[in-house]
């Protein structure tokens, strides 16, 4: 989807991130590693926009190409990242990592690897402040005490004085969010961020950063492989599929509505509460390499709907009305009667 | 109490994010991809690598570990280089008497201290000695004394580290003391007093130094067993009625073969050191047998005068260790290509 | 000894042996400090005082969060680890003490399927060496044999059975579970303990390894103990499922029943707290939130382990004179035993939670 296609499927209001025709190949010794192929998105100021992908999807890569943890000396990327008008990839690396600090902040699965774990984790989003503002040690502690109450640590003195180590998983996320925060955003990235967490610990985590989304009037990007996370909580989502979008839509779109064959498959394979014990419908085989892509649509060696041109030409992402779009050659009344046969949809 | 606390707390979180992180792939594309972590703070997450190591893995890589580490020591120009440098000189010891028409201990009075020549490449000694022949076989017992030392240190060492790691509990602890005790002593005091009681016979030396090189080894064998016990695939061993024999020497110990063979090859390089050393204080092995050590003790008054009978001696050395020490470098990388110190 | 009581049998099993029964089982990892002399200065109490019974042919689930036991408890069923305390019977036979070659031919009965497929297969051997692994122990067949069992079972998990000489390395996760799968068929056991067998795999290739699991236990009339953090895949996979807190089961109900009526307020919570992908109905689900961690098993809370966390004794605790701190005295005191609720459900709870607390009565699917 080019940046225009974002706009004629209606995403509408001031965008925020454009991207259009991201691709990002790793060469490595076994051969170019198609990792992000040709991606088009968009991200509206206020929204959050979920990213579902399984494994090797391109999703994550996606995203730290976006904030530059992915560089061009180690990938050959093309394509642009459009931040508020800049074309983030012709940004020199002071500037960019300007933007990166002040403007795009991400958090990770794992707090442990991004937070330093020989320091305490008060001087550490004190840090934050100290590199990017002009303020005094102690305000700069002041503040990062404030933002530990913010994001629900309680006795928030106390443990600012405490290093990484001792805090619970779910508690060093709260300070991992506290840290990306710390400069008020107006992007933040979150991948994966509760996936190492226990469901009770996750569901005060994604409220957490609902509520700081408000607060802060961020957008945010919730990239995660589980469909029930972005179902609470995303406005718009993109589904991705060995380095492509192949279906965007609002939630409604996705859950109800869908028109891809791989997200009908991903709703068919998780099992749910209350509907007892079903036959779950696995999508068979398992996800291309991405050295060798299969030709054509990348998803037709798993698809049981596959026919003639699935193999040969790749399906361009195509807006079936104003907010959804689906990258798949079926014909859109021939996906509506397959959904409403064959995909699980409660509603 | 509170120490403990927290101890157990880390452990466990160190343990939870083991798990949730899974282990890593051992695919090259890996640390390029890691490379790019080059934000203070901040590190690509290692879902990623894995993200990006599954979709390239995916039914290609059949390679074996041991294929893989081939491929990158390879890579390791130095240790290359080493590798071919050390078959040479080893080549050239062993086939001494093919390559002089002296032997070692062949005195010609009518000329000694000569410098090198076409007829005597390093020269002579005092007693008109072909000092070229004299290395060559100095090489072939101190390049014996290295790799036997290295040899025997490891088996006793990776055994008792193997053991120690594995069982655990009073066991570990006792055998981590006497490996302790064993760090803590002077050794070349130890040593001189050894080869005096033992005597100076290639033998008695071999034996001397390992009991010294072990315990190295050791520790290595069993921080990795230490932490390569809990793996799942020790469990499903013991679950399918594995003997704790089996488990220790089938399942566990083919991966920790790359930190022991690194472990051992510096091993060689170290014990070639220490038999000079000894050797050159005159504790070591005796003349007319000559090492290395011993041609530079004998050397040693006529460094002036006869600079060459140091110098060649010492040279070989030199390029012997060194390349050992390349040798293990590309080792350690071509095993460990993350860096991380652990073998999984 | 633990207040406890059993789970009920269901009551299509009454009279049935069943094939586990365990008794109090405690499992405690001692604390040690010292270099030399080293000294015993705490446990973590991993496992609490758990009984349940297994019965030949169903699938028993255990959910909960990390640091609950639910791993320590299938470990000690595997007889990996030595119960601090209680006993453990295996269709009626006492086990708990088994050694050598006895605990050996018992191995033959039991297998475990792991949660990391990255870390349960030794990346030094072969798949072939690693799922013929336990017929080499247990000597079961001559060794010529061994190799038409193993491609025998490498396709009954759908594995190409020519890959028999491929390293770990060239599978994908989800290959790599199959392998676990297969090593564990490989003797025919009675029980197979799942410990998260699908939690590091994708949703697409989860549904895939269940579906298989599923397939194996009708074929060979398996007993699954099946534990996950995620009660919806439990839920799916099970016909009773236990709930895990703090090393103690604190509800445990057949079928839908846990589901529909969680009676623990602990259960209450995981229930709302799971993601629900369907927009909709994730708008109608109550929330309970819970305040704060787990404590740590260390020094576990005094009465219901709960209390700490508990919304309900507030609730409670509320109406209680002297209750003013939002703890009901009877749950700072009092360590309430498993009871009887609906049929065939127990909780362990002072105050359960009222049929509707979770799910919305009208649910028009």
């Amino acid at each position: 989807m080019t940046a225009q296609a974002a706009r004629d499927v209606g995403v509408t209001g001031a965008m925020l991130l454009e991207l259009d025709s991201l691709n990002v190949r790793f060469p490595t010794e076994d051969g170019v590693v198609r990792a992000v192929g040709g991606v088009s998105l968009a991200v509206r100021e206020g929204e959050t926009l979920g990213v579902v992908g399984e494994s090797g999807s391109g999703k994550s890569v996606t995203f730290l190409t976006v904030l530059g943890l992915v560089t061009k000396a180690q990938a050959d990327i093309s394509g642009t990242i459009d931040f508020r008008g800049q074309d983030l990839l012709q940004q020199p690396e002071d500037e960019l990592r300007s933007i990166r600090g002040n403007d795009i902040a991400m958090i990770f699965q794992d707090p442990l690897t991004a937070l330093n774990p020989v320091l305490r984790v008060g001087d550490q989003i004190a840090e934050v402040f100290l590199a990017h503002q002009k303020m005094s040690k102690a305000e700069a502690m002041a503040q990062s005490v404030e933002l530990l109450d913010l994001v629900g640590i309680p006795k928030p003195k106390e443990r600012s004085r405490q290093y990484p180590h001792e805090f619970s998983g779910g508690m060093r996320q709260r300070a991992m969010i506290a840290m990306a925060l710390a400069l008020k955003p107006a992007l933040l990235i979150a991948d994966e961020p509760t996936t190492a967490l226990d469901v009770t610990v996750q569901a005060q985590i994604l409220e957490l950063i609902d509520r700081m989304k408000d607060e802060f009037g961020m957008s945010v990007v919730l990239i995660t492989h589980d469909l029930g996370v972005v179902a609470e909580h995303c406005d718009s989502i993109a589904v991705m599929y060995a380095g492509k979008v192949i279906e965007y839509g609002d939630r409604d779109d996705i859950y109800y509505r869908s028109e891809h064959p791989y997200t009908w498959g991903l709703l068919n394979s998780i099992p749910r509460l209350g509907e007892g014990a079903d036959r779950l419908e696995p999508i068979r085989g398992l996800p291309p390499s991405l050295i060798n892509l299969p030709p054509g649509c990348s998803f037709h060696p798993r698809c049981p709907y596959r026919f003639e041109p699935c193999d040969k030409e790749i399906p361009a992402l195509l807006p079936s009305d104003g907010h959804h779009a689906s990258a798949c050659h079926l014909p859109l009344e021939e996906k509506q009667r397959i959904f409403s046969e064959r995909v699980v949809a409660t509603g | 109490m509170p120490d403990a606390t927290e101890e157990f707390q880390r452990r466990q979180a160190l343990k939870e994010e083991a798990k949730a992180e899974g282990s890593l792939h051992d695919i090259p594309l890996q640390r390029e991809v890691a490379a790019a972590a080059d934000v203070p703070g901040a590190q690509l997450p290692p879902g990623v690598d894995r993200e990006l190591a599954d979709a390239a893995g995916a039914g290609i890589v059949i390679a074996s570990q041991r294929e893989l580490a081939w491929r990158r020591f390879k890579k390791h120009k130095a240790a290359m280089v080493s590798g071919v440098v050390l078959i040479i000189i080893i080549i050239g010891s062993l086939a001494a008497p093919l390559l002089t028409s002296y032997t070692f201990s062949e005195t010609d009075v009518t000329s000694p201290l000569q410098g090198p020549s076409m007829k005597h490449y390093f020269g002579t000694d005092t007693l008109g000695r072909d000092a070229f022949t004299r290395v060559l076989y100095g090489g072939r017992i101190s390049l014996l004394v290295g790799f036997a030392v290295a040899i025997i240190a490891t088996v006793i060492g990776a055994t008792i580290g193997a053991i120690a790691g594995y069982y655990g509990g009073w066991l570990d602890n006792l055998l981590m003391r006497v490996t302790d005790l064993f760090l803590s002593v002077p050794f070349l005091v130890v040593l001189i007093l050894g080869s005096l009681l033992l005597g100076p016979g290639v033998l008695d030396t071999v034996i001397i130094l390992s009991l010294f090189f072990w315990m190295y080894d050791a520790r290595i064998v069993r921080g990795i067993y230490l932490s390569m016990k809990e793996k799942e695939f020790v469990e499903a061993a013991r679950a399918s009625g594995a003997s704790n024999r089996r488990i220790i020497f089938r399942e566990m110990l083919p991966n920790a073969m790359g930190p022991i063979i690194v472990a051992s090859t510096l091993a060689v390089a170290a014990a070639i050191l220490t038999e000079s050393v000894l050797s050159f204080l005159g504790y070591g092995i005796q003349p007319p047998t000559p090492t290395w050590g011993n041609l530079l003790d004998d050397a040693r008054n006529l460094a002036v005068s006869a600079p060459w009978l140091i110098l060649f001696p010492g040279i070989a050395i030199l390029i012997t260790v060194l390349c050992v020490n390349y040798i293990g470098d590309g080792l350690r990388d071509a095993f460990d290509p993350q860096g991380q110190g652990k073998s999984l | 000894m633990s207040s406890v009581v059993p789970a009920p049998t269901p009551t299509s099993r009454v009279g049935q042996t069943p094939l586990v029964r365990l008794e109090g089982i405690k499992k405690h990892f001692p604390i040690t400090r010292g270099v030399i002399f080293q000294k015993q200065i705490g446990a973590v109490h991993a496992v609490d005082g758990v009984d349940l019974e297994i019965f030949p042919g169903e699938t028993l689930g255990l959910v909960g969060e990390t640091g609950c036991g639910k791993s320590t408890l299938a470990r000690v069923v595997m007889r990996l680890h030595d119960a601090t305390e209680g006993r453990m019977f295996f269709e009626g036979r006492d086990v708990t003490d088994l050694k050598g070659k006895e605990l050996r031919t018992l191995r033959r009965d039991m297998q475990m399927v792991f949660q990391d497929p990255f870390a349960s297969l030794n990346p030094r051997k072969t798949v072939g060496a690693i799922i013929g692994e336990q017929l080499v122990i247990q000597k079961a067949m001559s060794r010529d044999k061994i190799k038409g069992r193993v491609q025998e079972l490498m396709e009954l998990v759908g594995l190409n059975p020519e890959h028999y000489n491929r390293y770990p390395m060239a599978f994908s996760g989800g290959q790599r579970q199959r392998v676990g799968v297969a090593r564990s068929l490989a003797l025919q056991p009675k029980l197979i303990v799942c410990d998260e067998p699908v939690s590091a795999l994708d949703v697409s290739i989860q549904a895939q390894i269940l579906n298989l699991l599923e397939d194996l236990q009708k074929e060979f009339n398996l007993t699954y103990l099946f534990i996950a953090h995620d009660l919806a895949v439990v839920r799916h996979m099970s016909d009773r499922v236990g709930v895990m807190y703090l090393g103690k089961i604190v509800e445990m109900a057949e079928g839908d029943t846990l589901y529909e009526t969680p009676k623990h307020p602990y259960t209450g919570a995981l229930l709302s707290s799971v993601p629900v992908p369907d927009p909709n109905l994730a708008a109608r689900k109550k929330r309970i939130v819970l305040e704060g961690d787990v404590p740590s098993p260390i020094d576990p809370p005094s009465g219901c382990r709960f209390h700490p966390r508990c919304p309900q004794t507030r609730a409670f605790a509320a109406r209680e004179p002297g209750g003013g701190d939002g703890i009901h005295p009877r749950c700072r005191e009092e360590d309430p035993p498993l009871k009887p609720q609906h049929p065939g459900q127990v909780a362990a709870c002072h105050f359960p939670l009222d049929d509707h607390a979770v799910v919305a009565e009208d649910e028009d699917g």
